[in-house]
């Protein structure tokens, strides 16, 4: 999960003690990266499957009833004058044109057909809401144990103490670090062994924040869990509250997932990928030295 | 010149593993084995969430001031079906609902029967498969009170709904079925009446079935028979209902 903060991100909090970098430092223990990777899937089949049975019905609303006319988000297609179909998507109010993307896209045969979200996002890749509906609802248990597992191990291990729990004394001490760098008083670096507080931020509100709230408001949105525990979708401000708060969260977990992709990419793909892979991040010669004073 | 090629690799990568994992779930989606294995998860939601619930937990009824302005129709709007469109135009004074199968007495009741029997009214929150919620007021005889009449045998395990429209994608028309949890829950009820009028045909003329703790699709409209059965298998296609034949949950309760 961890990836090279790189140059251009603040600096770390933990000193630099050693002038030399090691060539090589072990980051991801083997359930780590398992896990890791497991999530990786079936993050990316729920979202793959969510989105499928969000085309069944491509608009969210707020309290219990989804009042037509009270959508707060839509996506949907109109014919023009001429007959073109064109996909629309109105947020709060303001309609946009996403034709090709969202409201109409093309199927595999090059037509433009009403439809949320295009054929590429959709699992399976075609209006299939039943079979969405079945992938989504049994990987949502591998899901859930993946997550639980990690909360687990990352109590016992103290990975979530020491790597993950933000701390705000980071904060101001990368804040200050930031002040002082722009005041060109001093030129600190970022760490390899260790998160930025931006990536404590990050990591700890996807796993800990997004990751409840996605499956808490996904079981708020049962019927049959409703009439088990009334509080629960009361809690999140009626069934179709927690219908758009699971969007919005899942869609927040797939932001984040472009990002840290991003991430990866942008600081060392080949070390990164490999390093979650094996457990073991290996630094250039270029960064070898990199954290000497 | 590196970074072009670096980005050119990139690319083809995400386009490769894309392919790879959009055929992949596709061809799993058409395998007989994953997609049984990917059902497996409906029988355990069903035990989970019976087991966390108390079996006449209740859902949750609303006031007056939340009732839609308008209640959607979906699916069947006017069955396509001769008999149906006779019994309508006359009002339903002819329908007659036939109760029979896997009990000791048979019954054959007409709509101004049933309305003489006890009755409930609640007021419910419907939640279609497809993502949309409407609150409606719904008013009939609760199923258990009708089954108490016929008397099930001990052999019966589910009350199977047969309903009056033909539907396009297979030779039977819809049916749906539940099993005693939800048929002696008590709101589980055969309505006839919609926001204090009687039923339109769009809902489900003349009565149709509420199971308030499932997805829309188990609240048959248009009933036209009710059996008691001890196996599913021989109805339809054999999996309990007109949408669990086209691969939907028979356990509606997600």
């Amino acid at each position: 999960m961890i990836t090279n903060p790189g140059p251009a991100s603040t600096a770390s909090a933990t000193e630099v003690t050693s002038p030399r970098r090691p060539w090589r430092t072990f980051r991801h223990p083997l359930p780590i990266r398992i896990m890791h990777w497991v999530n990786a899937a079936v993050i990316l089949i729920m979202l793959g499957s969510g989105f499928q049975i969000f085309n069944a019905h491509p608009a969210l609303y707020w309290g219990e009833r989804s009042d037509p006319d009270r959508a707060l988000f839509e996506m949907k297609a109109i014919k023009t004058e001429v007959g073109q179909l064109r996909g629309v998507t109105i947020v709060l109010g303001r309609a946009f044109e996403t034709t090709g993307i969202l409201g109409a896209s093309r199927n595999s045969a090059g037509e433009l057909k009403a439809r949320g979200f295009p054929l590429w996002v959709i699992l399976p890749s075609g209006q299939w809401l039943a079979m969405g509906r079945r992938w989504h609802f049994f990987f949502a248990w591998l899901f859930v144990l993946n997550g639980v597992v990690f909360a687990v191990y990352s109590v016992m291990t103290k990975h979530f103490s020491k790597d993950l729990m933000p701390r705000w004394r980071e904060f101001l001490v990368s804040g200050r670090a930031l002040i002082r760098r722009v005041m060109g008083q001093t030129l600190e670096r970022p760490t390899i062994e260790k998160y930025s507080p931006v990536q404590k931020l990050f990591y700890f509100g996807v796993v800990f924040v997004c990751g409840p709230l996605v499956v808490f408001t996904g079981l708020a949105m049962s019927p049959w869990l409703d009439a088990a525990f009334p509080w629960l979708p009361s809690f999140f401000g009626g069934h179709q509250s927690a219908r758009t708060i699971h969007f919005l969260t899942a869609s927040a977990m797939a932001v984040f997932t472009a990002i840290h992709l991003f991430m990866v990419v942008a600081t060392g793909f080949a070390r990164n990928l490999h390093s979650m892979i094996s457990g073991w991040y290996y630094v250039s010669k270029v960064n070898r030295y990199y954290g000497k004073d | 010149m590196e970074k072009i090629d670096r980005r050119r690799f990139l690319v083809r990568l995400v386009n490769a593993l894309s392919a790879v994992s959009v055929s992949g779930c596709d061809a799993l989606s058409q395998s007989e084995r994953f997609v049984q294995l990917l059902e497996t998860a409906e029988g355990v939601n069903r035990r989970t969430h019976r087991a966390i619930t108390p079996s006449r937990a209740m859902a949750r009824e609303y006031d007056e001031s939340e009732i839609s302005a308008v209640f959607p129709t979906n699916g069947t709007t006017f069955p396509d079906d001769p008999v149906y469109r006779e019994l309508a135009a006359n009002g339903f004074v002819d329908w007659r609902l036939q109760v029979g199968g896997l009990v000791r007495r048979p019954e054959s009741l007409s709509l101004a029967e049933i309305r003489q029997l006890p009755a409930r009214t609640q007021i419910t929150r419907h939640d279609c498969v497809e993502g949309w919620s409407a609150i409606a007021k719904w008013t009939g005889v609760p199923l258990s009170v009708l089954l108490d009449r016929v008397q099930p045998l001990p052999e019966a395990r589910y009350v199977v709904f047969r309903c009056a429209d033909p539907m396009n994608k297979t030779s039977f028309k819809y049916y749906e079925s539940i099993d005693f949890e939800d048929a002696l829950h008590p709101q589980t009820i055969l309505a006839y009446e919609l926001n204090d009028q009687p039923l339109p045909i769009q809902n489900g003329a003349p009565i149709r079935l509420r199971v308030e703790r499932q997805l829309g699709y188990k609240s048959a409209k248009y009933i036209m028979r009710i059996e008691l059965v001890d196996d599913l298998t021989p109805i339809g296609s054999g999996r309990g209902g007109y949408w669990e034949d086209q691969g939907y949950e028979w356990y509606a309760g997600i």
